[in-house]
């Protein structure tokens, strides 16, 4: 992979993992955490490991955001830190 | 120098420590239990990552045999006897077919990924939504009973005894 796309994407990978748990409002840290999935399934398409990529799309991007969606409607959206 | 240089040379290791203690932060010093689950999603890919990035080779590609190194001299005249090829030719034909092929499949290591520690970490990323959606079924549980998911509330309500 090359070098310069791979520390792109892993600082754009700390800074979106930093806002989705630094947020005030849940179902904004759920769709900031599905742009983090995305950037880890990029990453893994540029290590050549593509059936990775392709479940990290479906699962980590796709389930665990309806998931985490779901939960936030059920209960609270306001988170105190 | 030298310790930039040793840092510099292998920086992605680091990212992923950083990653990693960030969601390790999350699960022990937020106070929200959706926020301490991202935490540990990030956590755990942090960890997948990792795994992953050791199967990577330099100038290396995706873990697939394409068509022409399985078939080197077939190629050009796949056009020409597609009948010698099809199935319903009897076992000495496709017996001879084997021979003819087979010790031609020369797969040179360094030109694929590693693929193990990608199939490992396959069951690892299941393993980790299903981890996830417990662990939110359970906050769902919690804020039906206590009707907060923050957890310095919930464990108020727990000491003076609801």
């Amino acid at each position: 992979m090359i070098w310069q796309f791979d520390l792109i994407i892993l600082v754009f990978l700390v800074i979106t993992a930093l806002i989705s748990l630094s947020v005030k409002d849940l179902l904004s840290a759920a769709m900031i955490f599905g742009v983090y999935s995305f950037l880890m399934c990029l990453l893994w398409a540029g290590m050549a490991a593509v059936d990775v990529a392709f479940t990290e799309a479906a699962v980590g991007a796709g389930v665990s955001a309806v998931f985490l969606i779901a939960t936030v409607l059920r209960t609270s959206r306001r988170s105190s830190d | 120098m030298e310790i930039f240089e040793a840092i510099s040379a292998k920086f992605n290791f680091w990212i992923y420590i950083i990653i990693m203690m960030i969601g390790l932060y999350a699960m022990i010093a937020k106070n929200n239990l959706i926020k301490k689950l991202i935490g540990m999603s990030i956590f755990q890919t942090a960890i997948i990552l990792f795994y992953v990035s050791i199967g990577v080779k330099d100038g290396a590609s995706i873990p697939i045999l394409y068509h022409d190194q399985v078939h080197p001299e077939h190629h050009d005249e796949s056009h020409g006897d597609h009948s010698a090829h099809s199935p319903s030719t009897d076992g000495h034909d496709s017996h001879a077919a084997e021979d003819r092929y087979l010790p031609e499949l020369v797969v040179d290591g360094n030109d694929f990924a590693n693929p193990l520690p990608h199939v490992l970490m396959l069951t690892a990323i299941v393993v980790g939504v299903s981890t996830l959606g417990v662990g939110l079924a359970v906050t769902q549980k919690v804020y039906r009973e206590y009707g907060s998911i923050e957890e310095s509330e919930i464990l108020e309500m727990i000491k003076s005894g609801k």
